[in-house]
């Protein structure tokens, strides 16, 4: 059987920075592994600008940020498997991978980095009644036909979901010569950043309906119109706002889901909230020597963030593989009162570095403040004007905040106080 | 001049016609669609009945058992999926024991074999994630499940192995009565045959009042669906129906060959013979009606939905509609559940009862195997790894969920898949949890690259189903 010490799933963002990290810290044999016929991933079809700001302080498009660091890891001369699709991952690290060119085989790797992204939450999840015809597609593939294959689904179009993807994909719509009709989002707020309402709808004069979705979708062979409705503060329909919109191209944009079926198949414990891996601040798994960054451990706003929270994988993952796994006792993150998750969800102990905790709100505030209380101690009380489920948010705790033994750290929002 | 002509490429007609193939016969199967297997074939509990429901001395009970019976020997020789998981009919109420042992012997009189009533404990431990509702059932062991469009599949392409001819995108307007045998319009012209075999499904009223005294009125008895993640594809390890209650007729829950988990169906009559949508209602009922069976079913794990429709007929018979209806013409109508697990027996039959009108000699080169294609993902590695290197197609995934290689989608293309749903129903591609979103432009580019056709011509489901508008940009010439 083919032997790595750090093979990493997922030739994205995340895969990238997390294997240049590992080889600028010692790891001398790393494979990255990738299923689509170059490395970038998602980022390959995200042809518009605003990436790189943290990063680099510039605009980029997608493809611009991705390519620095495929040239990072070029230059640092490491291996990659293309069109390479991982199978399984065994709890003993022992990879199962399928391609083309090097056909089907094994390979046991000493330490593992989970990096394969998210997927689209599809119409049936949703379940929106109607008919099955063609023309109704996930924004993200629309997004990769238009930008990576030059055609288009189609000329009238609604979107429903206020995702970045599906705002993203109003404006692309529109520059390509569509009419974008309508956007459509079941929440009285949008999930999207506030920037991409501006640039993508606004800017276009594209009408975001808030409360509002679609309640049946038309034509038996290809999509001829979707009836919209207002919802109620329970998200039911309500009687006598239907409206019909004539189109021919439904685009959701009504979620992201971690894609974690390998990690399921190792045992890799998982956090129902996030739907990825429960890490904590060295973003180690519930595996020895596993480690998950980026969109499959939770879904970003940004990539740079993905890139900062890569290159911690990948230098905790060539801290084990050269001192093995930390022993230290872990301090559990609580996430409570508004704030969903929280990721890392535990610290070690021994950490000497100063922790990024990243989270989410589960419904927008204003003037409301983020509170960390370490043992019931309040620790930090960070006003903010706005907080909203669509933008990630972050506490920096140094390694100083941490309690004694038996204690936790708890993360919640105080509103009205401020 | 064909010797039979067959109306209709659902699992009937396609059974109808591999039996046919067995005879020196020229054989022809039209079907309005693109590809077979497009109508209530594609949309159905996929589950082989026991055969306790239907009414002893109905043509229901004896296809249905008899069909229960043949398909396992079937399913080998077709080389397609079939599990035995039995099937447990639960009862909600101790008051409707009576209600079970009536069913058991209906069975015993319809030559259902194994029928027992289960109850406590036993029952608990056969299916624990019963809800605490469900007092005692009706258990059959000859309960089972296969994939209806594989066996539709298989059975279309055993037809045609032994020369059976299919015509697609073919629809039939009307039938006359000739000299020597029908003429039967299509929108593709006058086809010609000695006999013609009504498999028309919804629309088989409409064929048989052209020819026959004894009409017929088919109204489309609507089922919704809900199909699950394969994550909770054990949830159950039977098919689990629900004793009729002033609550409603019940749904089902069941697992399937693949591993998902089925739910459904509702039963609403409607007039369009075409409309397939689901509706909110529907699924709600579904949801509900599902719940009583097991408890905490986890319907955020929904994938997608459908509905399908039954061939019910409302006037002119109370039972399966199954002979020669006129002379030389032969109907296979009103094939309501259990329609699936009727059709090799039905197949049989028809074929028998033609071929004996028609003084048809058997073929003696019949080939009765069929070689499926092959699910790698199922196979064992060293085996799995033989075939891609063999042929290195087989090594490149392309869809992520289901685990689908080219090589597969290739061969799916090869054996008459033109649209996504045709791929999609033939390997399972586009079948999982994401439905798509990741692989269905890599099967239009392959679509596109084996049958040499433009991207603006690739379909979702064949006819006006197009994925693609055109060229970006274009927009702005107008």
């Amino acid at each position: 059987m083919k032997h790595v010490e750090l093979a990493i799933i997922g030739g994205g963002p995340a895969g990238l920075a997390a294997a240049a990290a590992a080889r600028r810290n010692g790891v001398e044999d790393i494979l990255i592994i990738e299923r689509d016929s170059r490395l970038g991933g998602i980022l390959n079809q995200c042809i518009h600008a605003g990436f790189g700001l943290h990063t680099f302080g510039q605009e980029l498009s997608g493809p611009e940020y991705a390519q620095r660091f495929i040239d990072q890891v070029a230059e640092l001369s490491i291996p990659c498997l293309l069109d390479t699709m991982v199978l399984d991952l065994s709890e003993e690290r022992i990879l199962t991978v399928t391609s083309r060119t090097e056909g089907l085989q094994q390979i046991k790797a000493d330490a593992v980095i989970l990096a394969m992204g998210c997927r689209e939450r599809p119409r049936g999840a949703l379940n929106i009644p109607g008919t099955r015809p063609s023309g109704i597609w996930s924004a993200g593939t629309a997004q990769r036909l238009v930008n990576m294959e030059g055609v288009m689904p189609g000329r009238e179009v609604v979107i429903l979901g206020s995702g970045d993807i599906g705002l993203i994909m109003a404006r692309r719509m529109t520059m390509e010569g569509a009419k974008v009709h309508a956007v459509a989002e079941v929440m009285p707020y949008s999930g999207g950043l506030k920037r991409n309402i501006v640039q993508c709808l606004d800017d276009f004069d594209i009408p975001l309906f808030l409360s509002t979705t679609v309640v049946e979708i038309h034509g038996r062979k290809k999509l001829e119109g979707v009836t919209l409705a207002q919802v109620d503060e329970r998200r039911r329909p309500i009687p006598g706002t239907e409206r019909y919109i004539p189109c021919d191209t439904l685009l959701l944009s009504v979620g992201l889901l971690p894609e974690n079926e390998l990690s399921a198949g190792a045992n890799v414990a998982l956090s129902p909230i996030t739907g990825g891996p429960v890490v904590g601040e060295d973003l180690s798994t519930s595996i020895p020597g596993v480690f998950a960054c980026g969109n499959v451990l939770h879904v970003h706003d940004l990539v740079d963030f993905v890139s900062q929270e890569a290159t911690l994988a990948g230098e905790a993952a060539a801290r084990y593989l050269s001192a093995g796994e930390s022993q230290a006792e872990t301090i559990p993150l609580l996430a409570e009162g508004g704030v969903r998750y929280t990721v890392p969800q535990f610290i070690h102990r021994d950490t000497t570095e100063n922790v990024t905790v990243r989270f989410r709100v589960g419904q927008p505030y204003r003037n409301a403040a983020v509170c960390v209380y370490v043992n019931d101690q309040l620790l930090r009380r960070i006003p903010k004007r706005v907080l909203a489920p669509g933008e990630m948010e972050k506490v920096i705790l140094r390694p100083a905040d941490l309690p004694a033994e038996g204690g936790s750290i708890r993360f919640c929002i105080e509103e009205g106080t401020n | 001049m064909y010797d039979v002509l067959i109306v209709g490429g659902g699992v009937i007609g396609c059974a109808i016609a591999r039996e046919l193939s067995r005879y020196q016969l020229k054989i022809c199967l039209v079907e309005r669609e693109e590809d077979v297997c497009t109508g209530t074939s594609k949309a159905n509990s996929a589950i082989v009945h026991a055969g306790f429901d239907a009414a002893p001395g109905s043509k229901k009970a004896y296809f249905n058992v008899e069909g229960s019976r043949m398909m396992e020997a079937l399913c080998q020789d077709l080389d397609i999926p079939y599990d035995r998981c039995g099937s447990l009919v639960l009862s909600f109420d101790a008051a409707d024991r009576p209600r079970l042992e009536e069913l058991v012997r209906r069975g015993q009189e319809n030559g259902v074999e194994g029928l027992e009533i289960v109850e406590g404990e036993t029952l608990r431990t056969m299916e624990p994630n019963l809800s605490s509702q469900a007092v005692a059932a009706l258990y059959a062991p000859t309960g089972a499940i296969v994939c209806p469009f594989t066996l539709t599949y298989a059975l279309a392409e055993n037809a045609a192995a032994n020369g059976a001819e299919f015509r697609f995108d073919t629809c039939v307007e009307r039938i006359e009565r000739t000299d020597d045998g029908f003429a039967v319009y299509t929108n593709h012209g006058v086809l010609h045959s000695r006999t013609v075999v009504n498999a028309a499904g919804v629309y088989a009223d409409v064929l048989h009042n052209q020819l026959c005294e004894n009409k017929l009125t088919i109204v489309p008895r609507r089922g919704e669906y809900c199909l699950l993640d394969k994550t909770e594809g054990r949830l159950v390890s039977r098919t689990i129906f629900q004793l009729p209650s002033t609550m409603g007729k019940g749904v089902l829950v069941t697992p399937t060959v693949h591993g998902n988990l089925l739910v459904g169906p509702t039963a609403v009559d409607q007039e369009d013979k075409s409309d397939t949508a689901t509706t909110a209602e529907g699924l709600a009922q579904v949801t509900s009606a599902a719940g009583r069976s097991v408890s905490r079913l986890p319907m955020n794990k929904v994938i997608t939905a459908f509905s399908g429709l039954r061939a019910h007929i409302a006037v002119g018979a109370d039972d399966f509609v199954i002979g020669e209806s006129a002379e030389n013409f032969f109907d296979a109508a009103g094939i309501e559940s259990p329609g699936l697990t009727s059709a090799p027996a039905i197949g049989a039959y028809l074929a028998d009862l033609v071929a004996e009108k028609l003084r048809a000699e058997k073929k003696n080169d019949f080939i009765a195997k069929r070689r499926g294609i092959t699910p790698l993902k199922e196979l064992p590695f060293e085996e799995r790894r033989t075939i891609i290197e063999k042929d290195s197609a087989y090594g490149q995934i392309i869809c992520r969920c289901e685990q689908i290689s080219e090589g597969e989608i290739i061969e799916a293309i090869r054996r008459g898949a033109r649209s996504l749903d045709g791929v999609k129903r033939r390997v399972r591609a586009g079948m999982g949890r994401c439905q798509g979103g990741f692989c269905a432009p890599r099967v239009m580019e392959i679509l596109a690259r084996e049958l040499q056709l433009q991207s603006t011509d690739l379909t979702k489901s064949g006819g006006e189903s197009h994925l693609i508008a055109g060229q970006t940009k274009e927009g702005w010439d107008k």
